[in-house]
């Protein structure tokens, strides 16, 4: 009897997820029409670009992967952090920082091909491990909340990232803030014609996977996610949960070192940078959405990018601007992590099954 | 030599404690708004994004208008509004309120910027509209002073409200019901229902209590610290604010000194930048203050923990 009733159970589960998900994209995008209505002047060519421009052309379609790159890998690293129930918001430093060593080793470092960029990004990597253990340092050993020392790090970090761009990498003949160009041997190559998609895709899909593997086939990574699912019987269980906070943050700083760094030889020559690039809040969007299911944290990236794309063309084709996007955003996360939204309809949902199997 | 020297003659001036009031005074509202929100047992992560509301709806308020209190509704509204969503979600929907603050600054990042263009069809900056800022006030007497005239006197209208507001609120939380009321769902939220308050009520009247004070630094931002809304203008101060909370214990008179402790070092980066030290590590200190802040307190709490459990 019990073997017959739990994967229903679970069926049931999932299909409201589902339902639920849907939900929440489905009134956010009306949302989005709402706002287009009201505000556009020509409301059909700006829903047409928000919803069909990012496969209007082999390069947009580009776009779409291009972003969905570094989103990735921002999503991975805030999942591993948020499987362990921290609130580490580093990983935006950690992305920038990753980057700026990236940059650092392109230029000042030469190394064969192959060889350089594989560097690059693991220096990145363990910089921005370092960047993101910070915090959980400080919560360990002095009980500061690391939700609001990371969000106060990422300001610091990024000006000594900047203080180095400016100070021992700046190209003085660029118009604007840059570095000098990287050494080509640093660079990652390029693998679709008419896009910019760069071999980093292989290297955010190697890096799901590890994450996957790391997370449900390890130890450490069993640990992990008990301690995030309950601190108290994680610790009576043996686990060390001081050990599971440090390393939890430092992988997670660590993918989105890697990230930046990624991101910086596949996108760009020289180092442009003049703000954060949000990467690291993106990540929390793309981790939400995916659940923080490493598997899912692909889907959800491309999911955004192709979003932000889209906003992106209508916000150059029309008179609504880019930023509209937020507001998409922002709702779709609320609902998506609202536990009541839509309850009483899985209430339903249950009873009604429950009547059937009687 | 002469820089450190110069540098002192700087700090040691009527001015820098003048400009130590002025940029504390959007932490401390943003603070006070933390207490209230902290003692009723909820965190707002999202002042940040209801200062930069409120900063953008007062400038568009005051500029259509022409009216300086329209606008101060405006901004007022507008960062209710933010906070109104935020308990609707946390406390309704049972959305994380770690989470929905989160989302909702995100969303207030871009949501400013596209109101911003649609407005004034600018994305940086409302210098195109004709808004208008609160008036400085000298006060009489006090401004005669030595020394501590030039500090004290010719602020803002709102850097005195704030620091007025730190007794409202001290009023509010220990000589009023509602403000039992909130200590008492922050303290322990079972028992408080057990006599008969309404936890979830409480709790949406301490958020957009909050959020409505919370608006008076974001309106400060933009219609007295500066002039004109610019994107992302709040740079962290919601969350400094909370930190400054953290710090004093969430008792408005603490809370008070932590922000003014900001502050200073908010302040202080301003002087440094006289010296010949890089402008970026000058541009880390108030963070960095911040992060060394936070350690201590949450050490000094540790220690305490310990010694009552011996």
């Amino acid at each position: 009897m019990n073997n017959t009733v739990k994967p229903k159970k679970l069926k049931t589960d999932t299909k409201f997820e589902i339902i639920r998900f849907a939900a929440a994209i489905g009134i956010s995008i009306s949302l989005a029409f709402i706002i287009i209505l009201f505000v556009s002047d020509d409301p059909m060519l700006a829903i047409q670009k928000l919803f069909l421009g990012p496969i209007e052309s082999t390069r947009r379609f580009g776009n779409v992967i291009e972003l969905a790159i570094p989103l990735t890998f921002a999503g991975l690293a805030i999942s591993v952090m948020f499987k362990a129930n921290q609130f580490n918001m580093g990983a935006e430093g950690a992305f920038f920082i990753g980057a700026v060593m990236a940059a650092i080793v392109a230029i000042k470092i030469p190394l064969p091909p192959f060889i350089h960029p594989i560097f690059a990004i693991l220096l990145a990597g363990l910089m921005g491990g370092i960047v993101c253990a910070i915090p959980a340092v400080l919560k360990v050993k002095w009980g500061a909340s690391e939700l609001v020392s990371s969000l106060m790090l990422n300001y610091v970090f990024f000006n000594l990232g900047i203080y180095i761009i400016n100070n021992k990498l700046r190209d003085v003949n660029a118009g604007a803030m840059a570095s000098v160009e990287f050494e080509p041997s640093a660079m990652l190559t390029k693998l679709v014609p008419k896009t910019r998609i760069h071999m980093g895709i292989f290297i955010v899909i190697v890096t799901a996977i590890i994450v996957y593997l790391f997370l449900n086939r390890t130890k450490r990574g069993y640990d992990l996610r008990m301690t995030g699912l309950n601190m108290n019987f994680a610790k009576y269980s043996g686990i060390k949960t001081t050990a599971v906070i440090l390393y939890s943050q430092f992988i997670g700083g660590f993918i989105a070192g890697i990230g930046g760094a990624t991101e910086m030889l596949g996108m760009y020559s020289r180092f442009k940078w003049q703000a954060l690039p949000g990467y690291g809040f993106d990540g929390i969007i793309v981790a939400i959405l995916a659940k923080n299911n490493p598997v899912l944290v692909p889907v959800a990236a491309f999911f955004l990018a192709y979003l932000r794309i889209g906003a992106d063309r209508m916000g150059s084709a029309t008179d609504l601007t880019y930023e509209m996007v937020s507001i998409i955003q922002g709702v779709i996360i609320m609902l998506i992590a609202a536990q009541s939204f839509l309850a009483k309809y899985k209430q339903r949902m249950v009873v009604k099954e429950a009547k059937i199997d009687e | 030599m002469s820089d450190i020297l110069a540098f002192l003659s700087n700090i040691l001036t009527p001015d820098f404690g003048y400009s130590v009031l002025r940029v504390t005074t959007p932490i401390l509202f943003a603070a006070l708004a933390a207490v209230i929100c902290e003692k009723a047992g909820v965190m707002n992560i999202a002042l940040e994004g209801i200062m930069l509301t409120a900063a953008l709806f007062g400038v568009i308020g005051s500029a259509i208008t022409d009216s300086l209190i329209v606008g101060l509704l405006f901004a007022i509204a507008g960062g209710v509004l933010i906070s109104a969503i935020l308990a609707y979600f946390a406390l309704y929907l049972k959305t994380d309120i770690i989470l929905s603050g989160i989302a909702l600054n995100m969303l207030t990042v871009g949501g400013t910027i596209f109101l911003l263009s649609a407005v004034s069809g600018d994305k940086g900056t409302s210098t195109s509209l004709q808004s208008l800022v609160f008036p400085k006030v000298d006060i009489p007497l006090i401004e005669s002073i030595p020394v501590l005239g030039p500090i004290l006197s010719g602020h803002n209208i709102l850097t005195y409200v704030a620091f007025i507001m730190v007794l409202l609120v001290f009023i509010l939380l220990y000589k009023t019901r509602l403000g039992l009321r909130i200590r008492a769902v922050g303290e322990n939220s079972d028992a408080a229902a057990s006599v008969g308050i309404s936890v979830k009520k409480i709790q949406v009247i301490a958020l957009l209590l909050g959020g409505a004070i919370a608006s008076l630094g974001g309106a400060y931002m933009s219609m007295g610290y500066l002039s004109h809304f610019s994107k992302n203008m709040v740079a962290g101060r919601g969350f400094i604010a909370l930190a400054a909370e953290a710090m004093g214990q969430a008792t408005p008179l603490g809370t008070m000194f932590a922000s003014l402790l900001f502050g200073f070092a908010e302040a202080f980066s301003y002087t440094m930048q006289s010296l010949s030290i890089p402008a970026e590590f000058v541009r880390m200190i108030p963070y960095l203050a911040t992060v060394v802040g936070l350690v201590i307190y949450a050490q000094t709490q540790m220690m305490k923990k310990k010694k009552l459990k011996k």
